[in-house]
């Protein structure tokens, strides 16, 4: 069908910006976005339960969560999405969705509380999602070094490990290069939502 | 906080802060099912103005900021509804032949090389 609609619509990527609480992802996030941050909100409802474990929320019924996003025109045809994602446990139920399809995944770490950043890892590795790791240097002083924060994070060699001021558009754009760049040099890995040959 | 006046002071719980009138489920029937939409599966509104009069004011807005292409989760930030509420109002609307719905490519093998390096490129010159 030759409808002349279909010829407006860009192919749309997806970019996830998780971390913990007050990283700084929608600081990233609205860095390098067109649009200032979009706030949109899911509600996950006992209704949800054959699709979201809800096990140790028992007796809780409704939960809401709060998405920000912002979005770069990268060319007439190509738009990327950035979604900055809560960090903590009780948000996974969003995260399938949001990794599915997802080019990678940037995880955004603050030093003085690289615990936050675990979960989040441990579910990309489990998930092989490419994801890289990018040190949020509020102050602008460089406390730590990618190698320490790397060691401290117990990554592997090939996860990439940036220093970054998520205030300053060209250095969330070198982060986000590295990520692609990454995600070109390993090949594509698939960010699989379960259908990848065994 | 007086608590004799009963209904007078009611207005004082309808602000932004207290949150829609409406629980959002009410708007869907209780229909929680996301028909599958992608977050970025884009959307346009193919319906003219008749098809348009006449519905509930939650379609219409969302037919209103769909004239051009426009992704989910777009739409659901621009009309202020959960996610959840604004897939099952798009199913109902794409059923209903008023929308046109464009899936994001299933890329079982991952990204392109090609697209990466253009997405690359792209925000090199950004």
């Amino acid at each position: 069908m030759a409808s002349g609609r279909s010829d407006r619509v860009p192919q749309a990527l997806k970019i996830l910006i998780a971390g913990g609480f007050g990283v700084g992802k929608t600081t990233m996030v609205s860095s390098v976005s067109e649009i200032s941050p979009l706030r949109t909100e899911e509600v996950l409802t006992t209704a949800g339960a054959d699709t979201d474990d809800l096990a140790g929320v028992e007796g809780k019924r409704t939960t809401t969560v709060a998405m920000d996003f912002g979005r770069i025109t990268i060319a007439p045809h190509i738009v990327l999405y950035l979604f900055g994602t809560p960090g903590q446990d009780r948000f996974m139920f969003l995260w399938e969705e949001l990794a599915a399809g997802s080019l990678g995944a940037v995880v955004m770490a603050d030093t003085r509380r690289l615990a936050d950043s675990f979960n989040v890892i441990d579910y990309f590795e489990r998930r092989g999602t490419p994801f890289m790791v990018a040190v949020n240097c509020f102050d602008g002083v460089k406390s730590h070094t990618a190698t320490q924060v790397r060691h401290a994070l117990d990554l592997e060699q090939h996860v990439p490990v940036v220093l970054c001021d998520a205030r300053e558009r060209e250095s969330v754009k070198e982060v986000l290069i590295t990520l692609l760049e990454y995600i070109l040099k390993s090949g594509g890995k698939p960010s699989s939502n379960g259908h990848a040959p065994s | 906080m007086s608590t004799t006046d009963g209904y007078a002071g009611a207005s004082d719980w309808l602000d932004d802060d207290a949150g829609p009138v409406v629980r959002p489920y009410a708007i869907t029937g209780g229909r929680t099912d996301p028909a599958g939409f992608d977050l970025i599966a884009h959307v346009v509104a193919t319906a003219g103005e008749a098809a348009i009069a006449g519905r509930p004011p939650e379609q219409r807005a969302i037919l209103a900021v769909a004239g051009n292409p426009v992704a989910v989760v777009e739409v659901a930030a621009s009309v202020d509804l959960p996610l959840g509420v604004v897939r099952v109002l798009l199913a109902d609307l794409h059923s209903e032949g008023l929308i046109e719905r464009y899936d994001p490519p299933a890329t079982p093998d991952g990204p392109n090389e090609q697209l990466l390096q253009a997405v690359i490129h792209g925000l090199r010159a950004i």
